[in-house]
This record gives C-alpha cells, sequence and structure tokens, in this order.
C-alpha cells in the first residue's frame, strides 16, 4: 500500500496464434485493482483463452502480460509459484478434484502452500466453505453427489482458499438456473466487498454483465472491440458491440437491470 | 499429504502478539503466511482465565481471512471461558472482515465428518460389493446373450462396419504385437527345454514340449493377454467415456440400444479376431522353438516337422483354437460391462478400466484352469 499499486492485469499488444489460426490479434487492456471487469464476445472469440494466458496456461504467442505488475514472459519457478498464490481461478466446470471431498478439495492449497497446522487448516477450509455459502454438510462429500450451483460454489471456495487479491472467474454462471445465477452474482458481489478483491470474468451472460460488473470488454475478431461500463457499451455505435447487446437477449436483460434502476432505459433509445 | 514447495522461511515479518497482563498487543501481519504457529505460541497464554481480554489491534499491518479467523477463535475463547473480550483499535476494514468469520464461522459448527465404517462393516460392503458386481455381470451376460440373438434373427440389424472397424482395430493392428511376443516365448520355451534334454540326448523332444505347450496353453493365453489390456481396456474406456459424457443416454433417446450399438460389435469382432491370432501366435510361437532347436540342439527342419506330426494331432490345435472365442467372449463382456459401470467422474473411467483389464486376466487364467481340468477328466485332445 506504501507504492501505487500497478493495474492488476496489463495486456500490451497481444497476439495469440495456434497454427494458421489468429485467435488474438493486437489486445490491449488495462484491469485495475479492486474493479469487477468482465471479458465478453461471441463464442470462440478467444475470452476463455485470454484468461488461460493471464493465469500462465497458454502462452501467447507474441505482446506483453503483467499481472499484478509481475511480466508473465520473464518470471521464474518461484516467482510463478509466488504468483500463482495470489490469485485464485474457479474453472467452468468446477474442476473440483474429483477423488477429494469438498473440506479437502479446499485444503489442498492451504496444505501446500501455508505452514499452518492439519487442524488450523480444517478450520480455516469450514470458513471458506462457509464464505462460500456453502451448507456444513456438503464439505464432506464428493464433487459428483453436488448439483450444478453447488459445485460452483465448492469452485469458488477453492479459489478464494488462499485469499487471493485476483480472483478470475471463467463462465461462472453457464450451467445454472436463473435463480442459483443470480444468487451467486451475489456471493460474487459480497465476497468483492469483504474481501477486496480484483475480479476477472469470463461470461456471455447479460444480466451478469449488467448486475455485477464495474467494466466490460468485449472481443470480436482479435481485438477489443468494446470497452467501457456497460451504460457506454450500451450506448456505442460500434457494429459488433451493438449486435451484442441489441439482440433480443440482450435488449431484454438491459431492459431488466434498467427497471432496477442501475441501467439506462433502452426504450428511450433511438438508433 | 507432503507439501513439494515448502514455503521459504519468510523474510517478511511474523504476526506476533505481546501479552501484557489483560492487554494483548496484536503485531504484524495477520495473513495467511503470517500467521503460522502463532496458534500453538499462545496456547499457554490462552489457558489461564481472566476476567477481561483487550486486544489491542493497531499494530495489525494485514489482515486477511486467516487472521480474522484467528483473532475470532482468540476471542472467542475468551468468552468461551467467561471473560470479556475487547478489541481496540482494530482498522475498520479489518472489522468488516472480522465481521464476515463472526457470522459465517460461528454460525454453523464445523460438520463432523461422517463416521468410518468399522472392520466388520468394511468386510460386509466389500462382499457385498462383489457380490453386486457379480450379479450385474451375470445380468449383462444374459442381456448381451439376448442381444446376440435377437442379432442373429434380424441380421439387417448388425452393424457390419462397426464389427470391421473393431476387426481391425483389435486384431489386424495387434498382429506385430502378438507376433513378436509368441515368437519370443517359443524361442525362451525351447531354451529352458534345451539345458535338460541335451543332457539325456533327448534332442528330438524339444518339438514335443514347443508343441504342445505353445498350442495348448500359452498361445491362447498369450494372445488373451494381449487383446485384454489392448482391446478390452479401450472397451472401457471408450463406453466409460461415452457413460460419463452422457452419450449412452443420448443413444437410447435415439432409439437405438446401445448394446446393438456397441457391445455387439465388439463381441462379434473379438469372437472372430481371437481364434484367428491364436493360430497367428501359434504358427510364430512354433517357428521361435524351431529357431532354436535347429541352432542350439541342431534338429534339422526335416526331423522338425516329422516329429511335430507325429505329437500334435488336429484334436491338440483344435482344443487350443476352441479356447480363444470363449476367452474373446470374456474379455469383450468384462470390457463392455465395467465401460457401463463408470459413472459421474472421469477419475471412475480410469478406476473402471483398470478393473476390467485385472477382471478379464483372472477370468481367463480361471477358466483356462478348468478347460486344463476337464481336458484331463475327457483326455480330450490328447492322443
Amino acid at each position: 500500500m506504501s507504492s501505487p499499486a500497478p493495474p492488476a492485469v496489463e495486456v500490451r499488444g497481444l497476439v495469440t496464434r495456434f497454427g494458421d489460426t489468429v485467435i488474438h490479434d493486437g489486445i490491449d487492456l488495462e484491469i485495475r485493482r479492486g474493479e469487477v471487469f468482465a471479458i465478453a464476445g461471441a463464442s470462440g472469440c478467444g475470452k476463455s483463452t485470454l484468461l488461460k494466458e493471464m493465469v500462465m496456461l497458454v502462452r501467447p504467442t507474441a505482446g506483453s502480460l503483467r499481472v499484478l505488475g509481475q511480466d508473465l514472459a520473464a518470471v521464474d519457478e518461484a516467482q510463478a509459484r509466488r504468483l500463482r498464490q495470489r490469485w485464485g481461478v474457479m474453472f467452468q466446470g468446477g474442476a473440483l478434484f474429483s477423488g477429494l471431498t469438498v473440506l479437502e478439495n479446499v485444503e489442498l492449497p492451504l496444505k501446500e502452500h501455508t505452514r499452518l497446522t492439519p487442524q488450523e487448516i480444517r478450520e480455516l477450509a469450514h470458513i471458506k466453505i462457509a464464505l462460500a455459502d456453502l451448507p456444513p454438510d456438503v464439505a464432506h462429500k464428493f464433487p459428483r453427489h453436488l448439483s450444478g450451483g453447488l459445485l460452483k460454489r465448492a469452485a469458488l471456495a477453492r479459489a478464494i482458499a488462499l485469499d487471493p487479491e485476483l480472483l478470475f472467474l471463467d463462465e461462472p454462471s453457464a450451467g445454472l438456473d436463473p435463480l442459483a445465477a443470480s444468487a451467486l452474482d451475489e456471493l460474487i458481489l459480497g465476497l468483492k466487498e469483504s474481501l477486496e478483491l480484483t475480479i476477472i470474468v469470463v461470461t456471455h451472460d447479460l444480466d451478469l454483465l449488467w448486475r455485477v460488473t464495474d467494466r466490460v470488454a468485449i472481443l470480436g475478431e482479435g481485438r477489443v472491440v468494446g470497452l467501457g461500463t456497460m451504460d457506454e457499451l450500451a450506448r456505442s455505435n460500434q457494429v459488433q458491440v451493438r449486435q451484442y447487446f441489441h439482440g433480443p437477449r440482450g435488449r431484454a436483460a438491459w431492459g431488466a437491470a434498467s427497471r432496477e434502476g442501475t441501467g439506462w432505459n433502452p426504450d428511450s433509445a433511438t438508433p | 499429504m507432503t507439501a513439494p514447495h515448502p514455503p521459504e522461511p519468510s523474510a517478511e515479518p511474523a504476526a506476533e502478539v505481546r501479552v501484557e497482563g489483560e492487554r494483548w498487543f496484536c503485531r504484524g501481519p495477520w495473513t495467511l503466511q503470517g500467521i503460522a504457529g502463532l496458534r500453538e505460541r499462545l496456547a499457554p497464554a490462552c489457558l489461564t482465565s481472566s476476567p477481561r481480554r483487550v486486544f489491542e489491534c493497531s499494530g495489525i499491518t494485514g489482515f486477511d481471512t486467516a487472521g480474522a479467523w484467528l483473532l475470532n477463535d482468540l476471542l472467542s475463547r475468551t468468552e468461551a471461558s467467561g471473560g470479556q473480550a475487547v478489541l481496540e483499535n482494530l482498522r475498520p476494514e479489518f472489522q468488516i472482515l472480522l465481521g464476515l468469520v463472526r457470522t459465517r464461522g460461528s454460525g454453523a459448527p464445523a460438520a463432523a465428518p461422517p463416521p468410518s465404517p468399522g472392520p466388520l462393516a468394511r468386510l460386509g460392503c466389500k462382499a457385498w460389493r462383489h457380490l453386486s458386481e457379480a450379479r450385474g455381470m451375470l445380468a449383462f451376460l444374459g442381456e448381451s446373450t439376448w442381444t446376440l440373438l435377437r442379432g442373429l434373427a434380424h441380421p439387417r440389424r448388425w452393424r457390419g462396419r462397426m464389427v470391421l472397424h473393431h476387426i481391425q482395430h483389435g486384431g489386424v493392428d495387434a498382429l506385430p504385437l502378438v507376433g513378436l511376443l509368441a515368437f519370443l516365448v517359443g524361442v525362451v520355451i525351447a531354451y529352458q527345454a534345451a539345458s535338460q534334454l541335451a543332457r539325456y540326448g533327448a534332442n528330438i523332444f524339444v518339438v514335443d514340449l514347443v508343441a504342445h505347450a505353445i498350442l495348448r496353453e500359452l498361445g491362447p493365453m498369450l494372445v488373451a493377454v494381449i487383446v485384454a489390456g489392448r482391446s478390452g481396456s479401450a472397451f472401457a474406456a471408450q463406453i466409460g467415456t461415452m457413460k460419463v459424457s452422457e452419450e449412452i443416454d443420448a443413444l437410447r433417446t435415439l432409439g437405438i440400444s446401445p448394446m446393438e450399438m456397441l457391445v455387439l460389435p465388439r463381441m462379434v469382432a473379438l469372437a472372430v479376431v481371437m481364434p484367428l491370432l491364436t493360430l497367428y501366435a501359434n504358427a510364430l510361437g512354433v517357428l521361435g522353438g524351431f529357431a532354436v532347436a535347429q541352432l542350439q540342439l541342431g534338429v534339422d527342419a526335416y526331423s522338425f516337422l516329422d516329429r511335430f506330426d507325429d505329437t500334435i494331432r488336429v484334436s491338440t490345435f483344435l482344443f487350443g483354437i476352441a479356447k480363444a472365442p470363449v476367452f474373446a467372449l470374456i474379455i469383450a463382456l468384462v470390457g463392455c460391462y465395467q465401460g457401463f459401470r463408470a459413472a459421474g467422474s472421469a477419475d471412475s473411467v480410469g478406476r473402471h478400466t483398470t478393473r476390467s483389464v485385472v477382471q478379464s486376466i483372472f477370468l481367463i487364467i480361471v477358466v483356462d484352469a478348468i478347460f486344463s481340468v476337464l481336458a484331463a477328466i475327457t483326455r480330450l485332445g490328447f492322443r
């Protein structure tokens, strides 16, 4: 807190190619500390790949990528390990280890990276499970016995196990019913407030974009085609952004958001 | 569980508490890394009961849920021993976190893990699992027999292309491996025999030994073990993956019987391919023995073939070949059955794939022993 903290994530001129397929063609982004930043766009636009590059699972072809002030291309193994303890990732399908119970899943990063006693780790893991709004009896169940909503929460509990500064969420609301999805929205917002998290979320759930995010980047054709708050984007005249927001579902979510008083009224918008 | 990367001895300062009478001065980073060992160090101080404890928190530089949990733990211990706990100068942003841990952490007492069963219960569970597995296997055998019979009645429902595909994968592609191993087994047997037989000048009997061992026992057995490892495991993995990703359910809803589509072609393909593979393994195994007989024992080609013709009857050969379709049935049944048993996760597919190989090899050896006993009783396949 002494020096001005570097941005959570800084992307400069990022290019990704798989063989002849160009996924990213020069992406520039800056994600500030403490914001909920969403990466949106049509399927196959490279959202998830961008997320995987930020967490060092995929190496970009060119360009620079700095996370929490560290250049990912230049980190050595020890730095990478420390960096990985400062972020949490929640994968789309949960990616909980199927051979471990939920409690053991949450305990695993604590066991690997701290010097606490098993008893302390157990109690802390129970707190994380409670923070993720999971009923206590879920702790001893195996992932295969959980419903989709509980699975996502369990994955979230594991992602926040090490009290990360940065939380990556890949499609948090995919496969959830509207009720469970909106409860998860609330949970994410609540955690952000109380744990002072920076959250980066990859999604194409328009409701989630309206309700949770501070700023949104929309990817298309390998570039950032729109960047700003949802209100700004909704008013944008950029073709791809308009397509995204003015489809029937986009308008519905927009209408819902404006009725809640959080958004701008689409009905008064004249193209 | 061991930690492969023990956290480096921290250069950063650790959290600490200085106890001065009823005033506890909390300092340093109360974070996940900072609080390591603090609770043990404080344990003796916690035991002394005191009517009032003041936690002076202005020295806390960092605070996360772990720190909040520990502070909450100290507060509630003081309260539990009948004392009064007072917090002083905790930063407001830290108070939010402490409040969160207080409400979430204490509201639900940590659920106890379900009690683990005793030895008797475990034995019972295990026995029950084996029994139900055997029963399921029997049901599966019945179902596939029924499917096979129905398939015979409606030959147009046969999926010829799939059968050919599995013949290619389970049979043709296995030829190099089966050939090489059979040849080597023939060589090994002849070598073992060579030193003993040469001592008695009974060189020519190497033919009897190799021919009987390969044709009656080792040829079919070797092929069965290789096919169980190559194809049986593949069947379990393929069907298991389809089961886990709901493809089997999709087949059912499309009105396609998974038994007909997945099990029947595999069963038929193995039943066709294994006798042929056994024949091939027999030939190469004998060839291996022949090579050693010639090089090591000086048995020339003419004497070898002559003796071979004398010692081996058609019934001996057929006895070996007849085992092959039975083994094929076992491998296909066990592989497919274990595939269908997979449920839930990728983890379970792996488990059932392993189990398919272990079970089919087990059953193959048991059935082979039964064959041998029956043959000894009926003198089948002997002269």
